[in-house]
C-alpha cells in the first residue's frame, strides 16, 4: 500500500532536459522508480538517455499521460514557469504532482493551490524533497539508499531532517516518506499524510516533523488528538530561531509570538504525541513505541 | 522583506492609492528644508520596522520648520525597541476627521488571502482583533478571483463603512489589491486610513511585506534594501550567496539543509547548557551544492565573526556526497591558512560518508575534530566554546 506512491507509479518528469531534472531523473531510475518520460515543449519528439533508458520527451503533460499511462508528475521546472507547469499538470487531472522547485514566489504558489480546489491532482510541495516509497518508487530527490521498505511513516517539512531520521531508523525502514516542504503555503499538509497514515494497513506508526512558523503542526496536533489512533512521535526544529527572522526555509519565520517551536511542542505534546528535543532523542522515542 | 512607511507608500502611490507623502530626511537640516517646502504644520516620523514607535516618541507634529528641525533632532538616532532611527519622514499635516484600519495578507492557515477591514481605526488592530472582533471584518479573498469592485464593496460592508463611504473606500481597497499582486507583497497595511477635513480618504501610514521568492521577477526591490540595518556579516554572507542569519552566541554553525540547521542551533543550545550556556553564534545552511568554494566561504564569514569560539560542521549527505564536503573542508582551511584559528567538529553522514572520514582522517588538521553522532558534535563543540571563554 504505502502512501500516494507505490509499485504501481509511472513518473515522468517536467523539466527533465535541465541538469537538476537529468540528475534527479537518473537517481530516481538508478532507485528502481518507474520512469517513462519527461516534458518539455520546446524538446517534443525527442529522446533522452539516462541510465540505459530511452526516456521520450513529450509537448505536454497530457501527451505524457495518455502516451504512457503515467500518474505521477515529478517538477523541476525554473520558479518563474513553476505556476504554469503546476496548472498543466491539473488540467492534465495527473493523480499526483510533485514540485521540487525552491523559490516558488507564494503567489503564484496560491494560485495554482487555489486553481487545484475541486480538481483531481494531490500537490506536494513546493521547496520539498518529495516522496519515496522505499522499495515501491521515489518522486523526487530523497536519497533511495538510506534506508529501506518498512512500517514506520514520517511526514516533514524538512528535506534533511527527513534524510536523518531515515537514517535513525533504517533498521526499522519506511513505509513511506513525505517531505511536504517549507514554504508558506504547500499541497500536502502534515494532517493530509496524518490521514492518509492512519488509512493505510501498511504503515504502524507515524514520525512527524514540524519547524517553526505558520500553525500547521499545531492544526496537526488537534486532527491527532481526533483521528489518529496510531502512535506517532514529533519533532520540532527552531526553538532557538530568533523573532522576525527568516531561517532559510520561507515558510520559517517567527512573527510575534506565533509560529514558535515552543507552542508546536506543546500543542502536540497536549494532543498525546511524545516530541523529541533532539533528532536523535525522538528516534528513540519511536524504537521504545515499536519494540 | 519589511518595508519602512515611506518606502510602502511609494509603492501605494505608485498604484494609484491615495497617500499622504513628504519626503525622508536624514538630518535635521533636510528635515528643515522639506517642512518649508511642503508649508504650514507637517508630521516627522521616524522610519523604524517596528510597531509602536508613537509611543515611543517617534512621531512629532511640527507647526514650522522649526519645529520640524527640531523634531528630528530629538528622533534622528533615537532607539525604538533595538531599532536605530537613521532616517525620518516629513510628511504634510493632516486634519484628520476619521480613522480606519485596512489590509491583505497571506493566510497561511486557509491557503489564501484575507482581506481585513474596520470602521474602527486609531488603534493597533492586535489590540482591535483582541478587544473589539466583532469591529474587524475578516473577508477570504480567493487567488483566482482576485478583489474587483463588487469584491472590495463586500469588504467594505462587511467592515460597517456607512454607505456613503463605501465607495471611496472600495476604491482604495482595489488600488491597494493592485499593489499587493503587481508587487509580490505578503502584506500591505493602512493603518489609519483616514477621512480628511476635505472628504478624501487617504492612507495616512503604511506597512507592506514583500516575498523575497519574487526577486526574479520584481527587479526594482532591490532599491528597497536597507544597508544600515544589515549586520556586517550578513551583508558578506550575502553578498557570497550565503543563507546567513547572525546569532548571539558562541559556537559557528555550518549545516545543509534549512531543517537539519534550525535543528543543530537547537541541540548545540541544549548542549550548551552544560557548558557554561554557549550558544549557537549563526544559522548557516550551505544547501545541496557544498563545493569546496561554498563551504570556504561560509568558513570565510564564520571564522570572522570574533564572538565565534568553536565551529560544528553538521551535514547529513543526502545528494551531496560527504567526500565532496570533506575536500570542501580541507580545501577551506588550505585556502584560509592562518585565518583558520579556531576549533572545527565536524560530523557527517549520509552518501559516501567512510570516504568522506577517511578524507578528513587523513588529512589530520590540528583545528578538525570528527564526531560520530550530531548529539556528540554539539557536546563537542559547546564544550569547546566554554573552555574559550
Amino acid at each position: 500500500m504505502a502512501i500516494f506512491l507505490d509499485e504501481n507509479s509511472r513518473i515522468i518528469v517536467q523539466g527533465m532536459t535541465g541538469s537538476e531534472g537529468m540528475k534527479h531523473t537518473r537517481r530516481m531510475l538508478a532507485s528502481g522508480a518507474t520512469v517513462v518520460g519527461g516534458v518539455n515543449a520546446r524538446k517534443a519528439g525527442t529522446t533522452v538517455e539516462i541510465e540505459g533508458a530511452k526516456l521520450p520527451v513529450f509537448g505536454s503533460v497530457a501527451e505524457a499521460m495518455s502516451e504512457t499511462g503515467a500518474n505521477v508528475t515529478v517538477g523541476f521546472v525554473p520558479p518563474a514557469f513553476t505556476k504554469d507547469s503546476v496548472i498543466e499538470a491539473i488540467d492534465a487531472e495527473i493523480p499526483l504532482a510533485v514540485v521540487i522547485t525552491e523559490g516558488v514566489a507564494v503567489h503564484d504558489t496560491a494560485t495554482f493551490w487555489a486553481y487545484a480546489q475541486g480538481k483531481k491532482t494531490r500537490i506536494v510541495g513546493p521547496n520539498c524533497p518529495g516522496v519515496i516509497s522505499p522499495g515501491k518508487s521515489n518522486a523526487g530527490i530523497i536519497p533511495a539508499d538510506i534506508t529501506k521498505a518498512g512500517r514506520v511513516g514520517l511526514v516533514s517539512k524538512s528535506g534533511t531532517l527527513t534524510y536523518q531520521m531515515m537514517y535513525e531508523l533504517r533498521d526499522f525502514g519506511f513505509s513511506t516518506c513525505v517531505g511536504i516542504g517549507g514554504d508558506p503555503i504547500i499541497g500536502t499538509t502534515h494532517i493530509d499524510c496524518l490521514e492518509a497514515f492512519q488509512n493505510d494497513p501498511e504503515t504502524d506508526a507515524v514520525v512527524m516533523i514540524g519547524e517553526i512558523g505558520g500553525d500547521a503542526e499545531e492544526r496537526a496536533a488537534a486532527y491527532i488528538k481526533a483521528n489518529v489512533t496510531k502512535p506517532v512521535v514529533g519533532y520540532v526544529a527552531g526553538f532557538t530561531a530568533p523573532e522576525g527572522k527568516t531561517m532559510g526555509h520561507a515558510g520559517a519565520i517567527v512573527s510575534g509570538s506565533s509560529g514558535t517551536a515552543q507552542a508546536k511542542k506543546e500543542a502536540l505534546e497536549a494532543a498525546g504525541v511524545q516530541v523529541g528535543k533532539t533528532p536523535s532523542e525522538t528516534a528513540r522515542l519511536m524504537r521504545d513505541l515499536l519494540a | 522583506m519589511d518595508l519602512f512607511e515611506f518606502q510602502a507608500k511609494e509603492l501605494f502611490r505608485k498604484h494609484g492609492v491615495p497617500v499622504s507623502l513628504g519626503e525622508v530626511a536624514t538630518t535635521p537640516d533636510e528635515a528643515k528644508a522639506i517642512a518649508e517646502k511642503i508649508g504650514g504644520v507637517t508630521v516627522v516620523k521616524a522610519q523604524v520596522k517596528i510597531g509602536g514607535r508613537g509611543k515611543a516618541g517617534g512621531v512629532k507634529v511640527a507647526k514650522s520648520a522649526g519645529d520640524a528641525a527640531e523634531a528630528a533632532t530629538a528622533i534622528l538616532g533615537m532607539d525604538i525597541k533595538g531599532h536605530t532611527v537613521h532616517r525620518v519622514l516629513v510628511d504634510p499635516g493632516a486634519d484628520i476627521k476619521e480613522e480606519y484600519y485596512v489590509s491583505y495578507l497571506l493566510d497561511r492557515a486557509n491557503r489564501t488571502f484575507l482581506a481585513m477591514a474596520s470602521y474602527e481605526g486609531g488603534m493597533e488592530i492586535e489590540q482591535l482583533a483582541a478587544e473589539r472582533p466583532e469591529a474587524l471584518a475578516k473577508v477570504p479573498v480567493d487567488a483566482l478571483d482576485g478583489v474587483d469592485a463588487a469584491k472590495a464593496r463586500e469588504i467594505a460592508t462587511a467592515a460597517k463603512f456607512p454607505a456613503d463611504l463605501v465607495e471611496p473606500v472600495a476604491d482604495v481597497l482595489v488600488k491597494l489589491w493592485e499593489t499587493f499582486v503587481a508587487e509580490d507583497a505578503t502584506l500591505v497595511e493602512v493603518n489609519p486610513l483616514a477621512r480628511l477635513g476635505d472628504g478624501s480618504v487617504v492612507a495616512l501610514d503604511g506597512k507592506v511585506t514583500l516575498d523575497d521568492n519574487a526577486d526574479f521577477r520584481q527587479p526594482d526591490h532591490v532599491a528597497f534594501e536597507d544597508k544600515h540595518a544589515a549586520d556586517p556579516l550578513e551583508q558578506k554572507a550575502k553578498e557570497k550567496s550565503l543563507n546567513y542569519v547572525k546569532l548571539d552566541g558562541e559556537v559557528g554553525i555550518i549545516g545543509n539543509g534549512a531543517g537539519l540547521v534550525m535543528s543543530t542551533l537547537d541541540v548545540v543550545a541544549y548542549a550548551g547548557e552544560k557548558h557554561g550556556g554557549v550558544k549557537p553564534a549563526n544559522f548557516l545552511d550551505i544547501g545541496g551544492g557544498a563545493s569546496a568554494e561554498v563551504m570556504a566561504n561560509g568558513l570565510d564569514v564564520i571564522l570572522n565573526d570574533p564572538s565565534v569560539r568553536s565551529v560544528f560542521v553538521n551535514v547529513f549527505g543526502g545528494i551531496t556526497a560527504c567526500d565532496e564536503v570533506a575536500n570542501g573542508i580541507v580545501t577551506a582551511l588550505n585556502m584560509l591558512g592562518d585565518e583558520a584559528n579556531k576549533p572545527l567538529v565536524v560530523r557527517l553522514d549520509g552518501n559516501n560518508v567512510i570516504e568522506g572520514r577517511r578524507i578528513l582522517t587523513e588529512a589530520a588538521h590540528p583545528l578538525v575534530t570528527l564526531a560520530d553522532t550530531m548529539d556528540d558534535a554539539a557536546d563537542k563543540a559547546a564544550e569547546l566554546a566554554g573552555a574559550g571563554a
